[in-house]
């Protein structure tokens, strides 16, 4: 085998394998350090060993035993420096399981549940909630600290202090590694898709230099454990909004970023590149939701915007009205100046583009640091011919851009005015 | 494992005959539960003396360690086996004494 295969084995068992390596240490283990080391170390130890000796036939089963070893070899290193804390970590190795009592579908594996376990442990509403991120991208996502921290645009240091603290809280105040019960389940799960739902949205807009536009690591993730959810609690209309709402999302990546590099904006994708089996699917989640007759939450309403845009043949096709409709009934779940902004995109195109551009300039003083705001602002004053205050919105916009092929797209539009 | 619930509020005023009877129902609960370990109420910060003996003499000051708005009024210490049932009793406790309730683990 190639060194270029065994690279991309390594790759994709990583992809594949980590957070069930991790699950399964955690669980073993009962912390979360012990855990994360170790299969790190496992991974390094395959980058080492499967050029020479080859990719093994059960790349999971290799990297769980590996780390499962070091795990050990650490802990037998700790037991002598401190046997009483070994102790301790072996008494809490192996905590009582109330998430077997838990319905699952049946399609779900036990290795499955260990990784929503993660999840929720990650995701505990004892933690900040930029520590949730990072934590579920470290621990549940595989990234490297480097990695989460160019993604939230702060140092590697600090990043990994950050990690560092959370994990100490997990140990030092026994956040438990579980799916909580029956009764709890509902509101710990709405913390659980809004690291879900940010997960997939600095994948589908990545920031940071020198990374891709679109991480389709992140957004798979964010999608797989979202579906695992689903599996979970399948009567639960926001888990089906927000699954609906990144297939729908995620159907269009491919259409979204030219082939140099530019962000393509939605009225300007070649709908032929959009994933028709995910829009399917998206679009049966939200027709499933509006037929329980059931009061949408935020992210069904999202997903219900996205069935509308997603179901125009053309752009120039799109129900307009009916998006505008939707917004006004997201407007009522979430206050966000960002839903308004949102809405007002759609205003543009039913009412034309001087009333939206009031619209939008009522939202200055919130929204002056967002770069949506200006380039909003920059494409409706280009469509009212003001091309000077475009041209300054559109300089505005693309300073705050994070996502290099959105500066890129802004940067086009701005060069196109003169 | 065993858990800190302080209670936080800005006044030291007494609870009144309402809150001081959740309370008692709380503490029942807690006790038939197995969670009891301790609890009690404070005197006012006004009432408190900070003492520093580190150096060769004892130094006795009126008033409590630190100034702020809010301070600790009252405790339970519970035993739970983990942190969501902390912070489910730590939620009730809250509701009980209408006030708020931070809770630390014990090393």
């Amino acid at each position: 085998m190639s060194t270029v295969d065994v690279g991309e084995a390594i790759t994709r068992a990583h992809r594949a394998e980590w957070a069930r390596v991790v699950a399964s240490l955690t669980r073993r283990f009962g912390d979360l350090d012990v855990a994360e080391e170790a299969a790190a170390e496992a991974f390094a130890t395959a980058v080492e060993r499967w050029p020479a000796d080859g990719v093994p036939p059960n790349p999971g089963g290799w990297l769980t035993t590996t780390a499962n070893r070091r795990a050990i070899d650490r802990l037998r290193r700790e037991a002598k420096r401190d046997a009483k804390q070994q102790e301790a970590r072996m008494s809490y190795a192996d905590p009582p399981d109330p998430f077997l009592s838990l319905p699952l579908s049946p399609s779900a594996s036990p290795i499955e549940d260990e990784r929503l376990r993660l999840v929720f442990t990650c995701c505990h509403p004892a933690l900040a909630m930029d520590s949730r991120v990072a934590l579920t991208l470290r621990m549940v996502g595989g990234l490297t600290v480097a990695e989460i921290a160019r993604a939230f645009l702060v140092g590697e240091a600090t990043m990994g202090q950050r990690l560092t603290r959370a994990k100490a809280k997990i140990k030092a105040a026994r956040i438990p590694y579980r799916v909580p019960s029956e009764q709890d389940l509902p509101e710990r799960l709405a913390g659980v898709l809004a690291v879900l739902y940010l997960v997939f949205n600095e994948g589908y807009l990545a920031t940071g230099p020198g990374t891709d536009p679109v991480r389709q690591d992140l957004t798979a993730e964010a999608i797989r454990l979202t579906r695992l959810l689903r599996a979970l609690r399948p009567d639960d209309g926001e888990v089906a909004g927000l699954l609906a709402l990144m297939l729908l999302t995620e159907a269009r990546r491919t259409a979204r970023v030219s082939p140099d590099g530019e962000l393509v904006p939605l009225d300007e994708q070649d709908r032929a590149d959009w994933d028709r089996e995910l829009i399917a699917e998206g679009h049966r989640l939200v027709r499933e939701r509006l037929a329980t007759g059931a009061a949408p939450g935020r992210y069904q309403v999202l997903a219900a915007i996205n069935a509308v845009h997603t179901s125009a043949r053309r752009a120039g096709d799109t129900d307009w009205s009916q998006v505008i409709a939707l917004y006004d009934q997201l407007a009522r779940l979430d206050r966000s100046p960002i839903v308004a902004l949102n809405r007002a995109v759609a205003v543009a195109e039913l009412d034309g583009p001087g009333v939206a551009l009031a619209a939008v300039d009522r939202l200055d003083p919130e929204l002056a640091g967002y770069h949506a705001y200006h380039a909003t602002r920059a494409d409706l004053l280009r469509r009212l011919n003001r091309r000077q205050e475009s041209r300054a919105a559109y300089e505005r916009a693309i300073e705050l851009a994070g996502n290099a092929a959105e500066a890129a797209a802004l940067a086009r539009r701005r060069d196109r005015l003169s | 494992m065993q858990y800190l619930l302080s209670v936080i509020h800005d006044s030291g005023d007494l609870a009144t005959d309402e809150e001081m009877a959740a309370i008692d129902v709380f503490n029942e609960r807690l006790q038939t539960e197995g969670h009891w370990v301790f609890a009690g109420g404070l005197g006012v910060t006004d009432a408190a003396t900070v003492i520093d003996n580190r150096g060769p003499e004892p130094v006795f000051t009126d008033g409590p360690f630190v100034e702020s708005k809010e301070y600790l009024v009252g405790f339970w210490i519970i035993e739970a086996a983990d942190l969501d049932v902390a912070l489910k009793l730590g939620a009730e406790g809250s509701k009980a004494c209408n006030r708020k309730v931070e809770v630390r683990p014990f090393l």
